[in-house]
This record gives structure tokens, C-alpha cells and sequence, in this order.
């Protein structure tokens, strides 16, 4: 299985091969966390740490998940409350964290690149869950394995991406992976929340919603979050639904077998009608849930074998 | 005492010439000079080896870090920087800890730069009160002890009424004013500049189309108060229209841009290198040499360095929260030499921007080779090649984007008032 990668920081440095040999193991985790006994071996003995400089959930509890069956021992830490309040730096912080001696680490943090700089000045795997509007790989690893065991395939696909794709790394990590499998993306949204020169990753984009989704295979919906909403960026709640909520009407211009696809937590009415989000013919919501541990399973267990590997190496070719 | 320098290629941004030629020094000024050959009488000789002799830069919006920060740089670096670069005259900023803001602020860095600097030091004074656009500066009595320009540096005047009643008042005293064309709002809270490369790295970013809109704001009051006005930093191709009207209509306006936007673009930040992080931030390479072409043609006056120290600590964060700006004294003419040696500035160009022009902006005799002007001299060869070592500048901060560059340029000699302050071994 090809995967030479040190960390998994974005997509961008991932190759086509590479992200389908991860997809291809994540496959044989979803059987595992299907059946009775859940626990694997691959990360048995080593320390991850997650690192959340913002505050999640389930991106957390995912990765903690993860480990867990993997034999991991997993500590959190909830940063937003700690050192950096403080005054220590992000590096200072990492520095302390790296003598404790971690073999994975998961880092969130609010400013794009954080999660780059941090993974210089440690000798461990890192893991990005989401900087600032920079990237969230494995939320686009497991939004493709999604579709992939929807569709059948994660190829010649027309995928819509619709909302707040501005500040969105969930967004750019998408566009990213999906350009790389060769699919046709398209954004839609309205033009104060489409990033600046987005037309040049090769896109297209829409600020109609009932154009943009004419005979999708993939509807993926974005929260819209809370403090964007008033004023800001858009007018007001009721007419972001009313021109970019995916409701019945809008969805039935979509492929009749598109799925629709949602990161969470969801804005039931906001971005997402609650009815469509619930149907189970069409959307996919909680299946993106299960895949993003199959999909963390396995981006860790391939970075822990690359670890050891190289640690294997050191020592073979160390003096002594 | 007299020293001849022979057999050096004359740069003289006056009479845009590059020629072989000889220089004879005097009491501190320039004696005489001319092409060719010339017999030496009872004097030093200096044997410049066919390498180009020209006046010693004139570097407006060098920040050296006193009062304040110290430990970023001191008057003593940031000189034997600006030796070591060919800087002879340096113009410091005002946006120090306190900011240079009453007489009494500049009369200390007025001090310490006269006791610890080797090259001449200007001070430029901050135009409202701590730098916060509220209330003007002593504005007379700065003028008095010293301060040749007045600034806010980075920051803008936001309020249009207190600008122009700075404006205004200046206007009176014959002062210069030099602002940071920008829109605050707009601007608020970038590090880069919006397109496809802020896009992907997922950075908050800035139009450029708000450079333009706070140069109109200003061009306007200049026309309403016939201020004397200077901006710092012009790095956007739509600037550039508004900034050749005002020309045009006679106002009395000159603009800058730093050496790095001449020679970087927004695509060198990379994986979020913070060394790179300048403001306004790095430009898209069409404007880049919007201004490159601008600076050519004699639109825009003035290139700086807007040497910015910062220590290691206020770089290595996460590139929003990492502090912008970069060293540039010892950088600024090597740097210059890519567009010299791209064919896009000749010589006399180049140093008609970083000598002639803001010498005379500033009311100087300096930044030029003539009989009676100061021996403000630099020596350099435009061709060596060298990889720079930022652990090897004089600086004390190494925050360079050019640490590891290949660059071609060497500064051989610098005279101040005719003395040797720095000679390359």
C-alpha cells in the first residue's frame, strides 16, 4: 500500500494512488467496526494526543474512536482553555507536548497553517483536523469514501458544493481531493461567500442554486456558520434558506439517485431542510459519520507504520 | 585631504549615465569628477577595479527599534547594517514603543543615533499623537528639532477629518506628510492579498483594490489642503492611474514601494513563511511588475527598503499571527540587481529611485554625483554571486525572505562625508 507521507497535513500533497490505498484500507475497517470485536492492533503501544485548539465534538470523539480500536493510548486536550491562555506559544506548546513523547498527534487549531508549523518541530505524526480555512483532510477522506460506496465509484462524478465555501476547509479540502479523482465540481453560493480567484481550481460556480444543481450525482451541504449570518455576509436566515437551502423542490433537479451529504452539526433549516437531511433514500449524513472513523482508522494506521519504519531504520542505521 | 577613486564605472542618476570615469574627494564632498583618466596629484589613490562607483543610498522607512525594542535592533546594528548595504542616509519610521511623536522622543533617538551610528540617520515623526489618529503631533515644534517627514507609518488616518486638518496644518509648515495608502475596512484583518493563492492557503486577504481606494481618499485631500504629500507604498497596478493624474494635475505628489514588492510575489509565502509576511502583503506577479514598470518609467519616485526587524519569536506562529515586515538594509541593492539584471532597470534608474529621488524629496544635496555634494559614496559589483547567510547580516534581527537566495551584488565600499564606514574584506 502506497502512502509515503510523514503526516497528513492536506490533500494537496496527496497523490491520486495515495488517496485510494487509503480509501481501500478504511474499507476493511468499516467491516471491522461493523462487527462484534472492534479492536485492531495496528497502534498498539503507541501514544496519540489530540490537540484541539477549537472546540469540536465528533471530529474529536472520532479520532479518540479511532485510536481506541486500534489499540492506541489516547490522551485529549482541550487547548482552548489551557497554556495558550498563558501566553505560551504554539511552538513552546508543541515542544513540551513532543517530550512527552507522542507518536501521533492531532492537532485543530483556528489559523491556517498552524497545524504545518507545529508538524516541523516534532519528531511524531501529525494529524490535521481542520486549520483555519486551510484544510480538513480527513473530513474530504471520509466525505469520498462516502460516495465511492454510494456511487460505486469516486470518478466522473458532478459533485455541487453549496454554502459557505469562503471559510470553509472542509471545502477546499474537497475541491482538492475530488479535482484529484477526476470528478466535476461545481460551488454554489452566494458571492460574498465564494473565496476570491476560486474559478481558478477548476470549478465552476454558480450563484443560482437551482442551476448549479441540475443533474448531480453529489449534493454536499455546508454549515453556515452562526456569526456569518446576520447582515454580514448574507441578509438574513429565512432568505439564505429561501435561495440556498436544500429543500424537496431544489433537490429534484438533482440526478433522481444524487445523495446528499452534510459535515455537521447541521442547521436544520438554515442550510438544510430537516426532512431531506432525515430521508434515508437520500441522504448519507450518518454513513459520513461511520466512515469518518473507518477513514481515521486508516490514516493513522498507515502514518504509524511509516513511523515505525522509519524509527526501525534509525536504529539500523545508528552506530552501536 | 584629498583621495582620488580611479578607474570606476560612474553611476550618476542625475545624468542617467554609466560610464567609465574617476572621482576626487574632498572635506566631505565630492571635489570634482570626470570620464576617463585622469593624473593623480598629491593624494590617496583608490583603484575602484572597473567596479561601480555611485551615491550612497538615501533609504526612506527604516525602522530601527529605539525606543522600545531594542533587542530587535539598535541604532548601532541597524548602522552597521546600512553601511554594509551602501545605506548612507537612513530615515527611520516613528512607529517605535512609544512612537516618535513629541520633541522630546526624538530628541533621545536623535542621540543615540548620532552616538552609535556610522551613517547619517533622518527621523521622521509620527503625525498624530501615539500614532492613533486622533489628535495631531506637535508638528512645529518636531519640525524644529529635526523630523523630516511625518507618518503614521502603517497605519491609517481613518478619520477623513483629522487627516485633513493634519493635512492642513502641515500644509502650513511646509512639512511632508508620507501615508500608507490602504482602506482600513477593507484591509482589516488580512495577510495576503485576495486571488487564488490566499484562496488555497485558506488566509484572510485584502484587495488590491483597496490600495487604490485609499490613494484616491488621500489624492483628494492633497487637492482640497495642497499638502506636500508622500505615499509609502504603491505595489498595485490599479493604483497606478490615480497616481499619474495627481502627477498630472501638479499636486505635489511622489509615491514608494519597498524593494520586496518589486521582487517577490504573493506565491513566495509558500507553506505559510512568515519571513514573506510584509505590508500591504506580496502582490500578484502582474502587479509586480505593473510597479517594476512603474518605477522605469518614473511614476513611482522612490524604492525603500522598509527594513522591518522582528525576532525570531514574533515570526515563528501561525502566519496570521506572526508579525509582518522584513530586514532589508544590506538586501535592498542585491536585491535590485534581479531587476537590473533582468533588463527591466538599468543602473542609473535604480539609483535615481534609491538615492537622487528621496534625497531631494527630503530637501538634500546628497544622492547624487556632483562637485559640492556630499562624498555619500557606494562602491559595489553588480555581477558577484552569492548565497545569502542570514546569520550573517548585522542586523539583529534575521527575519530576510532572501535567506538562502542566490543573489548577485556585493557592496565593496561605503563612504559617509568621504570617511570609510565600511570596506568588504
Amino acid at each position: 500500500m502506497s502512502f509515503p507521507h510523514r503526516h497528513l497535513l492536506g490533500i494537496e500533497p496527496l497523490a491520486p494512488a495515495h488517496i485510494t490505498a487509503l480509501l481501500d484500507l478504511a474499507e476493511t475497517y468499516v467491516d471491522l467496526n461493523r462487527g462484534e470485536d472492534k479492536h485492531g492492533v495496528e497502534l498498539a503501544g503507541l501514544t496519540q494526543i489530540n490537540m484541539f485548539f477549537e472546540a469540536s465534538t465528533r471530529t474529536q470523539a472520532s479520532f479518540e474512536l479511532a485510536g481506541k480500536r486500534l489499540g492506541a493510548d489516547v490522551m485529549n486536550m482541550g487547548m482552548q482553555t489551557s497554556s495558550l491562555k498563558k501566553g505560551e506559544t504554539l511552538i513552546d506548546t508543541a515542544l513540551t507536548l513532543n517530550a512527552m513523547r507522542p507518536d501521533l498527534l492531532v492537532v485543530r487549531h483556528p489559523h491556517s497553517g498552524a497545524v504545518d508549523l507545529l508538524a516541523q518541530k516534532v519528531n511524531c505524526a501529525v494529524l490535521n483536523a481542520g486549520d483555519g480555512r486551510h484544510e480538513h483532510p480527513t473530513q474530504a477522506l471520509l466525505d469520498a469514501l462516502t460516495i465511492r460506496r454510494a456511487k460505486g465509484r469516486l470518478h466522473r462524478l458532478n459533485v455541487a458544493i453549496c454554502g459557505d465555501i469562503a471559510h470553509s476547509r472542509v471545502a477546499r479540502s474537497n475541491i482538492l481531493l475530488l479535482g484529484k479523482m477526476e470528478n466535476r465540481v461545481r460551488l454554489i453560493g452566494p458571492p460574498t461567500l465564494m473565496p476570491a480567484g476560486i474559478a481558478e481550481f477548476g470549478v465552476e460556480v454558480y450563484d443560482d442554486m437551482r442551476e448549479g444543481l441540475k443533474d448531480v450525482d453529489v449534493v454536499m451541504m455546508l454549515r453556515l456558520q452562526k456569526e456569518r449570518m446576520d447582515g454580514g455576509f448574507i441578509p438574513s436566515e429565512r432568505e439564505y434558506f429561501h435561495r440556498y437551502g436544500l429543500d424537496a423542490e431544489k433537490l429534484a433537479l438533482a440526478k433522481p439517485d444524487a445523495i446528499v451529504m452534510h459535515p455537521g452539526p447541521m442547521n436544520r433549516g438554515v442550510e438544510i431542510d430537516g426532512e431531506i437531511a432525515d430521508d434515508i433514500n437520500r441522504s448519507v449524513i450518518q454513513e459520513q459519520v461511520e466512515m469518518g472513523v473507518a477513514v481515521r482508522m486508516a490514516a493513522m494506521h498507515l502514518l504509524a507504520r511509516n513511523l515505525r519504519a522509519a524509527r526501525a531504520q534509525a536504529r539500523a542505521g545508528a552506530p552501536g | 585631504m584629498r583621495t582620488l577613486l580611479t578607474n570606476a564605472r560612474l553611476i550618476d542618476p542625475e545624468a542617467q549615465t554609466d560610464a567609465p570615469g574617476w572621482l576626487r574627494i574632498e572635506g566631505g564632498r565630492i571635489l570634482a569628477m570626470g570620464p576617463g583618466e585622469t593624473a593623480a596629484g598629491d593624494e590617496d589613490v583608490i583603484d575602484c577595479g572597473a567596479k561601480c562607483l555611485a551615491p550612497g543610498i538615501v533609504d526612506i522607512g527604516v525602522k530601527v527599534c529605539e525606543p522600545g525594542e531594542r533587542h530587535k535592533e539598535s541604532y548601532g546594528s541597524a548602522g552597521l547594517a546600512a553601511a554594509a548595504g551602501g545605506v548612507t542616509t537612513m530615515v527611520t519610521r516613528p512607529d517605535t514603543t512609544p512612537a516618535i511623536d513629541s520633541p522630546e522622543v526624538l530628541e533621545f533617538v536623535t542621540r543615540r543615533a548620532r552616538e552609535a551610528s556610522p551613517v547619517h540617520v533622518l527621523h521622521m515623526a509620527a503625525l498624530t499623537k501615539n500614532r492613533e489618529g486622533r489628535e495631531m503631533t506637535e508638528i512645529g515644534f518636531l519640525m524644529d528639532a529635526g523630523a523630516v517627514a511625518f507618518t503614521d507609518c502603517d497605519r491609517v488616518v481613518a478619520d477623513t477629518k483629522v487627516f485633513s486638518r493634519a493635512l492642513t496644518y502641515a500644509r502650513s509648515l511646509g512639512a511632508l506628510v508620507i501615508a500608507h495608502p490602504q482602506e482600513p475596512g477593507l484591509s482589516a484583518g488580512a495577510c495576503a492579498t485576495s486571488g487564488k493563492f490566499a484562496s488555497l492557503r485558506g488566509l484572510p486577504a485584502v484587495t488590491p483594490m483597496a490600495e487604490r481606494m485609499g490613494l484616491d481618499r488621500d489624492i483628494a485631500l492633497v487637492e482640497m489642503t495642497g499638502a506636500r504629500y508622500h505615499a509609502d507604498q504603491i505595489t498595485t497596478a490599479r493604483a497606478l492611474p490615480a497616481l499619474a493624474r495627481a502627477k498630472a494635475n501638479g499636486f505635489d505628489v511622489t509615491a514608494g514601494v519597498s524593494v520586496h514588492h518589486l521582487t517577490l510575489n504573493e506565491f513566495d509565502v509558500s507553506d505559510y513563511r512568515t519571513f514573506f509576511k510584509v505590508k500591504p502583503p506580496l502582490r500578484a506577479e502582474d502587479d509586480r511588475m505593473a510597479v517594476v514598470e512603474a518605477v522605469q518609467g518614473g511614476l513611482i519616485d522612490i524604492i525603500s527598503s522598509m527594513h522591518t526587524p522582528q525576532d525570531e519569536e514574533s515570526k515563528r506562529l501561525p502566519f496570521e499571527e506572526a508579525a509582518a515586515g522584513a530586514v532589508a538594509l544590506e538586501t535592498l541593492l542585491p536585491a535590485l540587481m534581479r531587476l537590473y539584471h533582468a533588463e527591466q532597470l538599468t543602473l542609473p534608474e535604480i539609483f535615481r529611485a534609491i538615492a537622487l529621488n528621496p534625497a531631494r524629496r527630503l530637501g538634500r544635496d546628497c544622492g547624487r554625483l556632483a562637485a559640492c555634494a556630499p562624498a555619500d559614496l557606494v562602491l559595489f559589483d553588480p555581477d558577484a554571486p552569492f548565497v545569502l547567510d542570514r546569520a550573517k547580516l548585522q542586523s539583529k534581527s534575521k527575519n530576510t525572505p532572501f535567506d538562502g537566495a542566490r543573489m548577485q551584488g556585493r557592496i565593496l565600499a561605503t563612504w559617509v562625508d568621504g570617511a570609510i564606514v565600511y570596506r568588504r574584506e
